[in-house]
C-alpha cells in the first residue's frame, strides 16, 4: 500500500489544487489570453533564433537544419511538458519568506504534490505546443531510416525527458528550500538545460558535454538516444546500448530528486528557515 | 484531567542554529533555544491562551503542535498522535488559522475554497452540508459565499478563514493572531463565535493573541511564554496576583489642581482636571475613594482593573532584572 | 541646483534598494553566466561555419555574448526594471500620489531605474563578463579611450532603455492591466536588442531594420563602441536621437495620462 498510496493521493492533491489555479487563471479572462499568446511567441522566438542561424549557414557543428530542429522538438517538448507540471516551483523561496509555506504543511496532502500545483499555469501548453510543432516539422524533413526501435524512441525520449526535467525542478525547489532568494539558479539548470540540449552536443566543448552526460545526464533527454537515431556518433563515445537508458537515467534522477527533497523538506521541519 | 489530556507536552525543546553575520563573510554560528523545556497539558474542551512578546517561542510551540516543526527534544502528542511523525493524519483533527495569511483563494469565491476544503479533507458530503450550512448561519458568511475573497473585508476574510479551518470538525482549533487588524464589531463576532464553538462542539482552542481582551473574554486559563520558558500557567486572575498588578483609578475633578495625595496611590497623569492614580491592585478601592471624595471636588471617577500587558510587562521585568537579556538572537526566532 | 541633489538622491535609492537582494544578485550571476558559455559555443560554432559573420570574427562574437549577458539585467532586456514598480502604482491608483511631487515624473522614474542599472551593471554584469574574459578569447580593446566611449555607449544605452519601457508603463494608465505590455516588452527585448544573435548577423533586409531601431542602441552599440567596429560618435548620435525621440514620446504621453488623471480625479 504504502508508496503507491501516497502517490495516489499526492496526484488526486495535485489535480485539486491545479483545478484552483486555472479558476483563477480564468477570472482575468484577457489577462490569461494574452499571456498564452505571449508565451506561444517567446518559445516560437527561441526556434526563430535557430532559423536566424540556419538563413547564413547550412549546417551548424555538422549537423542540418532538420537534425537541429530534432533536438530542439525534443528537447522543448520534454521540458514543456515538465514546465507545465512543476515550472512554477520557483515561488516557493517566497512561500518561504512570507511564511506560507506553513500553511501548506498543515493540510492532509504530500508537501510536494501542493509545492508543484503552486501557481500552475495552463499558459505553459504554449511551450508544449511549440515544441511538438518544430518536433513534427523535425521527424516529416530529416532524413532517418526508421525502424521499429528508432519510432519507439522517439516517445521514450519525451518522456523520459520530462521525468529527467522534472527532477531539476524538484532538486531546485529542495535548494530554495536553504537558499530562498537564489530561485535563479534553478533557472540556469532547467532553462539552460533546455537550451543547450537544442544545439547538437558537437557544438560544445568536450568538458562541457561529459559533464551534461555523467554528472548532471541532461544527454540522455535528447543528445544519446538522438544521435542513435539519426545514425550519428555518440557524444563521449559511449557504447551503441546507452541510447535506450534514458528511462533508467529518468528513474534515478527522480529518485535522487525526492531524496533531496525529503532532505529539504527535513531541515525546514527542523530548522524553520 | 491527566486521563482527557489532550494536548500534551512533556519537556519540549526547539534548538534553532543560527548564523549570524559579524563581519564580510564572517559568521557566527549559535545555537538559540526558541523553545525551552515546555511542558503542559490541555483537556479537551478546553480555551486557552497562549501570550508572550514578540519572539518569546508562541509560534514554534504552535508549529511543533500543528506538525509543522519537529521538536529538537521532549515528547508531545496531540490527540495521541505525534505532530511530527504522522503530519497528514493530525492534519485531520486540527484546525489551524493564520491571522495574518489567509488560506483563502484570492481570486475565487468564498465558496470554492470550501469546496476544496471538503474534496481535500475527504469530508462525507452530508456533513460537509451541514457544517457549512451551520457555519455560514454562525459566521454571518451567506451573503459572502459568492464573493470572491480579494473583495472581502479583513474582518470577513478571517470570518471565512475560521470557517475553512472547521470544515472537517476538528477537535482542536490553534489560532495565530485571530482579531489581529479587525475593528471593533469583527472582532466582537469572532469572539462570540469562538466561544459559542468551544462550548457547543466541545472544541479544543488554543489561541496566541496580542490582544489582551481576546485573553479576558474567551479564556479561563493562560499560559505565558518568553525566552521560550513557561512564566506562568493558571487562571487570569491568578496572574494579576503573580504580577502584582496595579488598579487605576481616574478622578475627575471640578477644576485643575495639584496631584493628589492620597497614599499608597500615586498620580501617574494629570491632563487638566482629570488625574490618574495607580493603586495596588489588594488595596481596597472604596477606601481610597472615600479618602479622595472627603477632601477635593469630585465630578467622577472610574476604576480601570489592572491591564494584563502592563502585569506582564512587570513580570518580564522582574525576570529580565536578573538575566540580563543577553540572548537577543533568541527573539528573533518566533 | 537643489533639485539635481533630489534625483541623485533617487538614483543612490534605486541603487541601494538592488543592492539588498545579495542572495538573488549571486543567483543572477551565476545564471548569467551558464547562459553566456551556452552562447558561446553556439556562436563559435556559427561563425566557425561562417567566418566574419555579420563583420564579427570569432574573439568579436564571443566579446558580443559576454557583453549582452553583462547587460541583460542592466537595461532590463527582459522587463522588471522600474516599468514593473511604475506599471503595478498606475493600476493601484498610488501614482496620484507622485504627481503631486515636486519632481519630474519621468526624471524621477528615470533616475531610480538609472540607479537600478547601474547596481546590475556592477553586481550582476562585471562577473560573468570577466569570466568570458578569463575562459574564452576575447576582442578586448587595449586604449582607455575605447573603453570610456563604451562607458558613454552605455549610459546612452540605459537611457534608451527606460525611455523605452517608461513609454509601455504608461500604456497602463489606458490598458489598466499591465500584462500584455510585459509580454510585449519582453519579446521585442529579447529579439530586437540582439540577445539571440547579434543585430548585424540577421539576414538581408531584415538584418538592415533592426540595425535602425532603437532596440540596436541597447547591446548592438555599446559593443560596436567596444570593439571599434563603428564611429563612437556616430553612435551616441543614434543612441542620443533615439533617447531624444523616445523621452519625448514619453513625456507627450505622460501629459495626456496626467490630464485623464485629474479629470477622473485622482
Amino acid at each position: 500500500m504504502g508508496e503507491r498510496y501516497a502517490l495516489a493521493e499526492g496526484l488526486r492533491a495535485y489535480g485539486l489544487i491545479a483545478g484552483m489555479w486555472v479558476r483563477s487563471s480564468m477570472t482575468y479572462r484577457a489577462s490569461f489570453v494574452i499571456t498564452v499568446f505571449g508565451n506561444l511567441v517567446v518559445t516560437a522566438l527561441d526556434f526563430v533564433a535557430i532559423l536566424l542561424m540556419f538563413a547564413q549557414v547550412d549546417s551548424l557543428g555538422g549537423w542540418s537544419l532538420p537534425e537541429v530542429a530534432f533536438l530542439y522538438g525534443l528537447s522543448a517538448t520534454a521540458f514543456g511538458i515538465a514546465d507545465l507540471v512543476l515550472g512554477s516551483m520557483d515561488v516557493l523561496g517566497g512561500r518561504i519568506r512570507d511564511g506560507s509555506f506553513d500553511t501548506l504543511l498543515v493540510r492532509p496532502a504530500p508537501v510536494l504534490a501542493q509545492v508543484g500545483a503552486d501557481h500552475f499555469a495552463l499558459r505553459r501548453l504554449g511551450r508544449i505546443t511549440q515544441g511538438v510543432a518544430v518536433l513534427g516539422y523535425a521527424l516529416v524533413t530529416v532524413d532517418v531510416d526508421w525502424s521499429a526501435p528508432k519510432v519507439l524512441l522517439v516517445p521514450v525520449m519525451v518522456v523520459s525527458g520530462a521525468a529527467i526535467f522534472s527532477a531539476l525542478f524538484v532538486a531546485g525547489a529542495a535548494f530554495q528550500i536553504f537558499a530562498q532568494d537564489a530561485a535563479e539558479v534553478q533557472n540556469a539548470f532547467t532553462y539552460g538545460g533546455t537550451t543547450l540540449l537544442q544545439y547538437p552536443p558537437t557544438v560544445f566543448g568536450k568538458d562541457l558535454v561529459r559533464g551534461v552526460t555523467f554528472m548532471l545526464p541532461l544527454a540522455f533527454v535528447n543528445w544519446v538516444p538522438a544521435a542513435h537515431v539519426l545514425g550519428r556518433p555518440y557524444p563521449v563515445d559511449l557504447p551503441e546500448w546507452t541510447a535506450f537508458v534514458s528511462p533508467l537515467v529518468a528513474v534515478a534522477c527522480c529518485a535522487l530528486a525526492g531524496l533531496a527533497w525529503r532532505t529539504g523538506l527535513r531541515s525546514y521541519r527542523s530548522t524553520g528557515s | 484531567m491527566q486521563d482527557d489530556a489532550f494536548i500534551e507536552l512533556d519537556g519540549v525543546e526547539k534548538v534553532f542554529d543560527v548564523r549570524k553575520k559579524t563581519g564580510f563573510l564572517k559568521r557566527e554560528r549559535r545555537q538559540v533555544r526558541a523553545v525551552d523545556s515546555i511542558s503542559f497539558t490541555v483537556a479537551r474542551g478546553e480555551m486557552v491562551g497562549y501570550i508572550g512578546p514578540n519572539g518569546a517561542g508562541k509560534s514554534t510551540t504552535i508549529k511543533m503542535l500543528t506538525g509543522i516543526l519537529t521538536p529538537s527534544g521532549g515528547r508531545l502528542r496531540v490527540a495521541g498522535i505525534d505532530p511530527s511523525r504522522e503530519r497528514k493524519r493530525l492534519a485531520h483533527r486540527i484546525g489551524v488559522v493564520f491571522g495574518q495569511r489567509t488560506t483563502l483563494w484570492w481570486d475565487l469565491p468564498l465558496i470554492d475554497s470550501y469546496k476544496l476544503m471538503h474534496r481535500m479533507y475527504r469530508i462525507p458530503d452530508g456533513r460537509y452540508r451541514e457544517n457549512l450550512d451551520r457555519l455560514v448561519e454562525l459566521l454571518d458568511l451567506g451573503t459572502l459565499l459568492d464573493v470572491p475573497v480579494r473583495q472581502l473585508s479583513l474582518g470577513q476574510r478571517m470570518r471565512g478563514d475560521i470557517a475553512a479551518a472547521l470544515l472537517h470538525d476538528p477537535e482542536v482549533l490553534y489560532l495565530d493572531e485571530p482579531t489581529i487588524g479587525l475593528d471593533v464589531i469583527s472582532k466582537a463576532k469572532v469572539r462570540e463565535f469562538l466561544r459559542d464553538v468551544n462550548a457547543e462542539r466541545g472544541t479544543t482552542v488554543l489561541l496566541t493573541t496580542h490582544d489582551l481582551q481576546d485573553i479576558e473574554q474567551l479564556c479561563s486559563r493562560v499560559m505565558v511564554i518568553d525566552h521560550g520558558r513557561m512564566m506562568y500557567d493558571g487562571p487570569l486572575a491568578g496572574l494579576h496576583e503573580v504580577g502584582e498588578g496595579e488598579r487605576t483609578l481616574v478622578v475627575d475633578l471640578e477644576r485643575e489642581l495639584p496631584p493628589i495625595d492620597a497614599a499608597p496611590a500615586r498620580v501617574v497623569k494629570v491632563e487638566g482636571p482629570r488625574q490618574w492614580l495607580a493603586f495596588p491592585a489588594g488595596e481596597s478601592a472604596a477606601v481610597l475613594v472615600a479618602r479622595i471624595a472627603a477632601e477635593y471636588p469630585l465630578v467622577d471617577l472610574s476604576v480601570r482593573e489592572p491591564d494584563i500587558e502592563a502585569v506582564i510587562a512587570k513580570m518580564y521585568v522582574d525576570q529580565a532584572g536578573q538575566a540580563e537579556r543577553a540572548d537577543q538572537a533568541g527573539r528573533a526566532v518566533s | 541646483m537643489g533639485s539635481g541633489r533630489l534625483y541623485l538622491a533617487v538614483a543612490v535609492g534605486g541603487f541601494r534598494r538592488y543592492a539588498t537582494y545579495r542572495a538573488a544578485t549571486a543567483a543572477g550571476v551565476f545564471t548569467n553566466t551558464v547562459f553566456g558559455v551556452i552562447l558561446v559555443y553556439t556562436y563559435l560554432a556559427l561563425w566557425d561555419e561562417k567566418p566574419h559573420l555579420g563583420g564579427y570574427d570569432q574573439a568579436q562574437a564571443v566579446t558580443y555574448v559576454w557583453l549582452g549577458q553583462c547587460l541583460y539585467a542592466t537595461l532590463a532586456i527582459q522587463g522588471g526594471g522600474a516599468e514593473k514598480d511604475l506599471m503595478e502604482r498606475i493600476r493601484t491608483g498610488e501614482i496620484a500620489v507622485d504627481l503631486y511631487r515636486p519632481a519630474d515624473l519621468q526624471l524621477w522614474w528615470l533616475a531610480g531605474d538609472m540607479g537600478r542599472a547601474l547596481f546590475q551593471m556592477l553586481g550582476r554584469g562585471v562577473v560573468p563578463f570577466v569570466f568570458g574574459a578569463l575562459f574564452f578569447p576575447m576582442a578586448l580593446p587595449t586604449a582607455p579611450t575605447a573603453w570610456a566611449a563604451c562607458l558613454v555607449a552605455l549610459l546612452l544605452a540605459m537611457v534608451v532603455s527606460f525611455a523605452i519601457r517608461y513609454l509601455a508603463a504608461l500604456s497602463v494608465f489606458w490598458l489598466m492591466d499591465g500584462m500584455g505590455v510585459n509580454q510585449a516588452l519582453m519579446i521585442t527585448g529579447i529579439f530586437f536588442s540582439g540577445m539571440v544573435l547579434p543585430l548585424n548577423a540577421f539576414p538581408g533586409v531584415f538584418g538592415d531594420i533592426v540595425l535602425v531601431l532603437p532596440w540596436a542602441a541597447q547591446i548592438q552599440m555599446p559593443a560596436d563602441v567596444l570593439m571599434g567596429e563603428t564611429d563612437p560618435l556616430g553612435a551616441f548620435a543614434f543612441q542620443a536621437a533615439w533617447a531624444v525621440v523616445l523621452l519625448a514620446a514619453g513625456r507627450l504621453l505622460q501629459s495626456a495620462a496626467t490630464r485623464r488623471v485629474v479629470v477622473q480625479g485622482g
